[in-house]
């Protein structure tokens, strides 16, 4: 209590049991609803599963299966492997956003529309993004093969989003594309801290644009590039809505787009994993969990939680 | 000094950094335009020209997907969902952290790291005995158990935002309001909650835009077609009129609109509310 409240608690506004009122809503929807399952989503992945039934307590043998076994150690290691490349594409994005953001950085007219311009996709659903780019993509008269037509590339065009080859790049574009307005937004307001008197001391100095990029706005923008690529990676690792609406919940074509979201998805709700699956999909989930608060707790080391 | 031929060459550079940022919005509006545009055509006109401007505009496409699928349902209940808990997580949330940043209890760190765990975590990975829970509460395809579950999912981040920001508002005030015997409840009302009008309108926009978009929580706990909000209906159209394109760009166009007005109407909140946990 701070000193000043203990001076206050003579008067009218003692500390009654009924202040507790105020924190009891959030707990109890905080309990039931996220406390309680993510704790018996912990439990459930020691244990036996028939449909909706849990039997025994069989140890790590979920994990065994789900990481040992054929087919269900290729879907998991196959998955992993397309969140992964989805983690690297998002680092190659934000190079791309560091960039844009250094040019709207020292480009000041009209900077709040190219921001609102480039910010706006991020604001759709995934699920609208997906239905859309899948539009788009499409191989018959979808709109970006008919680009290519019209300016003389049709040996590009093809089935984006059938073809084993570019089924993943394709996906992995959309979500930049839906993403990299956030990244560009971040980086600005990062080298918009920076003080422009160091800007004007080494441009005094002779230093060239590439140079005060590299060795001024790179490293002072050090926790815009931490922050974005621990959300980077969140996203990569969580990928769900976008895979789901462009190619559905199997990650077609032969599993090509598949991510540890869709796999797990089809072990809770899918029929993949047969009637063991509310075990195996609660390891997975156990697993998922553990690496991506792995990577949260790295991070809140760099930054303290709960400044706005 | 700055010579001419400095001066010039500082000229083009800014013209091509002007060619390249403009040559960017092309393309993250492109997308967003060719939507608009093809929902304005026939379907045949889709087919053959999806890049151009329509042949004839069809405003009709909007009456058509209006009334062929269940849009205006669609559309109410994202509105119901969003708004509802988006006042409900306001409330609840600026209580908690209320309490948390104006009482010292011993447990209140506690309480804090708690929260934090939920911070880390996607809640839809508990998906499995949420939709135990749900149906054993009786919430399996209603509104109420959606409003529930997508407060759940962003309580840890409102209270996060909302004692960050209480911390930095000065006690004294309220303080004073209780030396002179005011009640906890009108201190918490009638100071607390104007004083942190900024942090709220922050969480609630980035809220009300995530909750709007939400497609995993009805995927998974909805059934019925009267109870599907815009992101879940939208995925029944997209099966249902395959083959008719204009009308699947129309229903998309219906879909974002709400959000895209918004955004065009106060887009600095928007992009400041959204960036902001960032810094």
């Amino acid at each position: 209590m701070s000193r000043s409240l203990r001076a206050a608690r003579g008067g009218a506004a003692r500390i009654t049991p009924l202040v507790h009122l105020f924190a009891l809503p959030a707990l109890v929807v905080y309990g039931v609803f996220v406390l309680y399952p993510i704790a018996t989503t912990l439990l459930n992945s020691f244990f036996e599963f028939r449909g909706m039934h849990r039997g025994a307590w069989i140890g790590l043998a979920n994990f065994e299966t789900l990481f040992t076994k054929p087919p269900l150690n290729g879907r998991v290691l196959n998955a992993v492997s397309h969140n992964l490349i989805m983690f690297a594409a998002s680092m190659l994005t934000l190079v791309l956003a560091f960039v844009i953001a250094a040019l709207l950085h020292q480009l000041t007219v009209g900077r709040e529309f190219f921001k609102a311009a480039f910010f706006l996709p991020r604001l759709l659903s995934l699920i609208v993004v997906g239905f859309l780019w899948q539009l788009i993509l499409s191989p018959q008269s979808g709109a970006l093969n008919a680009l290519l037509d019209a300016v003389g590339l049709s040996a590009l065009s093809h089935a984006w989003l059938a073809t084993p080859a570019s089924a993943l790049g394709s996906v992995i574009a959309v979500g930049a594309w839906h993403s990299i307005g956030f990244a560009i937004l971040v980086f600005l307001a990062s080298m918009q801290a920076i003080p422009s008197t160091i800007y004007e001391a080494a441009r005094l100095d002779g230093a060239s644009a590439t140079r005060i990029l590299v060795s001024i706005t790179l490293p002072l923008t050090r926790s815009a590039w931490m922050i974005l690529t621990v959300l980077g990676f969140i996203g990569a690792f969580e990928t769900f809505d976008l895979v789901y609406a462009m190619q559905g919940a199997a990650g077609p074509p032969y599993y090509g787009t598949d991510t540890l979201g869709l796999l797990f998805y089809r072990l809770a709700f899918g029929g993949e994993g047969g009637t063991a699956a509310v075990g195996l999909g609660s390891a997975l989930a156990l697993s998922m969990l553990v690496v991506m608060a792995a990577v949260s707790l790295l991070t809140l080391r760099l930054f303290r939680p709960g400044r706005s | 000094m700055v010579t001419t031929r400095e001066r010039r060459r500082v000229r083009v550079t800014r013209l091509f950094g002007y060619a390249a940022l403009i040559a960017f919005t092309l393309v993250q509006l492109a997308p967003a335009a060719l939507m608009l545009l093809n929902s304005l055509k026939s379907d045949l006109d889709v087919l053959s020209n999806p890049i151009g401007l329509p042949a004839e505009w069809l405003f009709s496409n909007y009456a058509e997907i209006w009334q062929r699928a269940n849009f205006g349902r669609y559309l109410l209940n994202s509105v119901v969902v969003t708004g509802s808990s988006v006042i409900v997580l306001i409330l609840i949330a600026s209580m908690m952290a209320f309490y948390l940043a104006r009482f010292d209890f011993v447990w209140n760190r506690a309480l804090l790291l708690v929260f934090l765990l939920g911070l880390m975590v996607p809640l839809r990975l508990a998906v499995i005995p949420i939709f135990s829970l749900m149906r054993d509460l009786h919430l399996l395809d209603s509104l109420a158990g959606l409003v529930l579950i997508q407060v759940a999912e962003r309580l840890a981040f409102a209270v996060f935002v909302l004692y960050g920001f209480a911390l930095s508002v000065p006690r004294e005030i309220e303080e004073a309001a209780l030396v002179d015997g005011a009640g906890w409840r009108n201190v918490f009302l009638q100071m607390f909650l104007p004083l942190m009008r900024p942090a709220l309108g922050t969480v609630a926009i980035v809220t009300a835009v995530s909750i709007w978009n939400e497609f995993f929580f009805p995927l998974v706990l909805i059934r019925s077609e009267e109870m599907r909000t815009l992101p879940l209906g939208l995925a029944t159209v997209m099966a249902e009129f395959r083959t008719e394109w204009s009308l699947l760009f129309a229903g998309l166009t219906i879909a974002v609109l709400p959000v895209i007005v918004l955004f065009v109407a106060m887009a600095r909140q928007f992009i400041d509310g959204m960036t902001e946990g960032t810094r």
